[in-house]
């Protein structure tokens, strides 16, 4: 079975800066991982190189390549030729939500469905019924099937990001990058965008990787981290494994504030029954 | 009580010196006032500039003056159909230019084509630009004969460029998430500028579009002077005749209808803001 994300010896320079280097990756289908470290240690690179939004540098035969689901993203610095394809298998989820503020909520959430149906139709806008009715489940299933008809500009920043997860079930996604999804939302909002993330993920069999500022999240809502410093991995193993002392080194000076006292730690995940509707 | 003396004192005893202009600073703004002067002189002098001719010849502006305060309405039918002809121009030569300089627009943006795609295309749009309407209108004289169509033509080439360079403007100040956001959905090219892209550009646009509408109107009155067809023909023909009385109701209609249109349409553009 191929992996849900592989990444072999991808790196990316900016000028003179070294922004992901020489990183080996495997996400299993299904498989939650949270992805951690400083501001500028690679996260949001790594997650834009995995969907083939950015090229990786050219380092030779080999180096620099990128699968979902067996499909080629890119190697050695050039798109594959079928990356739509692939991208059809990644739902992506930003910290900006990265909505079309004016196109209603419901277009917004049928633009999933363009890499999937006829090209021509796709273009012209000609949904369907039965893409309509799915895009509309799926906003059931994030609940803000309410706002179906508002313009997306019109939602706070936590039902944003639930359009922008609607879209992701819509496409049909089998993994799902989010790019610290919730760095821009208040906490309330921030709970119930992960806890809808982590729900899509456990319902449909959607494998997560989530870069996220917040450790406890990543702790609490994720069986697996990945911790990245200056463009390298220097941690992947359980969830259970972190601890403050390592946490200080990754950080530095600011891992003060990340790491909670006892008392306010993030309420623990959803359960696992779910009684969510689901995307057929 | 405050007074300048204590603000002196206190000056004069803790203070270093205020700051002196340079001398070399002094000189050099000294010469480059030299420079515009000398340029002012020269223009002067190039463009035959004689204030004393206008008062030699203050007879004919009388005569000019007294004829244009008697404005004669007596063919206002003529002045009216050729008016709308005017019009018809300017919401052609418009709307041609609109429809073609969207996907030029999109192809002078090089946040959305590569660059040697929008290089070509920008220069190609300046062209358009660069040459002004009422040469255009002798250049399509020449092909499709004097009238109204020329006039249209001309309207439609030079707005074009204008349109297209305004329109990709836009397009280049676009927040590249949401295109990202389609992309990343396994979207097309073209899929990405209908969803990302259009959204975000269309108010902008349609102003833009309605503002280049008002801009052709005025143009388009002037068009017929060179046989491009409209009220320019009419009010060539009352001027070339003396008959100033009639050109004066010409002005009026112009003013009342330029004036119209342009209140119309910047109320329309301004829902779009």
């Amino acid at each position: 079975m191929a992996a849900a994300l592989q990444l072999d010896r991808v790196s990316k320079t900016y000028g003179a800066m070294r922004a992901v280097e020489n990183v080996s990756l495997t996400i299993r289908e299904g498989e939650r991982v949270a992805l951690i470290g400083a501001s500028g240690s690679g996260k949001s690179t790594l997650i834009r190189l995995a969907s083939g939004l950015i090229l990786a540098d050219a380092q030779g035969a080999g180096t620099g390549a990128v699968h979902a689901f067996g499909i080629k993203v890119q190697e050695g610095g050039r798109l594959a030729a079928d990356v739509r394809a692939a991208r059809r298998n990644i739902g992506l989820v930003f910290q900006q939500f990265a909505l079309s503020g004016r196109l209603s909520v419901m277009t917004n959430v049928l633009v999933g469905a363009l890499g999937r149906m006829n090209a021509l139709r796709g273009t012209f806008g000609l949904f369907n019924e039965d893409e309509r009715r799915t895009a509309y489940a799926a906003l059931a299933e994030v609940g803000i099937a309410q706002h179906a008809a508002k313009r997306a500009r019109e939602l706070s920043g936590g039902q944003q990001q639930r359009v922008a997860i609607a879209r992701a079930l819509v496409q049909g996604a089998r993994l799902v990058l989010a790019d610290e999804p919730i760095a821009s939302l208040d906490p309330k909002s921030a709970k119930r965008v992960m806890d809808t993330l982590v729900t899509m993920s456990r319902d449909h069999g959607i494998a997560l990787c989530v870069s996220l500022h917040q450790v406890d999240y990543a702790t609490a809502y994720f069986d697996r981290v990945v911790a990245m410093n200056a463009g390298r991995v220097v941690f992947d193993g359980p969830a259970s494994q972190i601890n403050a002392a390592f946490l200080t080194e990754l950080y530095g000076a600011s891992a003060e504030e990340l790491i909670l006292p006892s008392q306010f730690v993030v309420p623990a995940p959803p359960v696992a029954i779910s009684q969510s509707q689901t995307v057929s | 009580m405050f007074s300048t003396d204590a603000i002196h004192r206190a000056a004069t005893s803790t203070m270093p010196p205020p700051p002196v202009t340079p001398f070399a600073t002094r000189l050099a703004r000294l010469a480059l006032a030299a420079l515009g002067a000398v340029v002012l002189v020269f223009a002067w002098h190039e463009a035959e500039m004689n204030p004393a001719q206008l008062m030699r010849d203050a007879g004919n502006m009388a005569t000019l003056g007294a004829d244009f305060l008697r404005p004669d309405f007596t063919d206002w039918d003529v002045y009216s159909s050729a008016m709308l002809e005017t019009l018809a121009i300017a919401i052609w030569g418009t709307l041609l230019a609109v429809i073609v300089g969207i996907p030029f627009g999109i192809l002078c943006a090089d946040n959305v084509v590569p660059k040697w795609v929008a290089f070509p295309v920008r220069r190609m749009m300046d062209c358009c630009r660069a040459i002004n309407e009422l040469v255009f209108a002798l250049i399509f004289i020449a092909a499709v004969g004097l009238g109204p169509f020329a006039g249209v033509l001309a309207l439609f080439v030079h707005t074009t460029g204008v349109v297209a360079k305004l329109f990709s403007e836009a397009v280049e100040a676009i927040d590249p998430a949401p295109v990202e956001g389609i992309r990343g959905t396994g979207g097309s090219w073209l899929q990405e500028v209908i969803y990302g892209v259009l959204p975000q550009v269309l108010p902008l646009w349609i102003s833009y579009a309605l503002y280049r509408f008002e801009s052709n109107v005025r143009s388009a009155t002037v068009l017929g002077i060179v046989g491009g067809g409209g009220i320019g023909m009419v009010f060539n023909e009352t001027m070339r005749g003396f008959l100033y009385s009639q050109a004066a109701a010409i002005l009026i209609l112009v003013i009342v209808t330029v004036s119209v249109l342009d209140v119309i349409s910047q109320n329309i553009r301004k829902r779009f803001i």
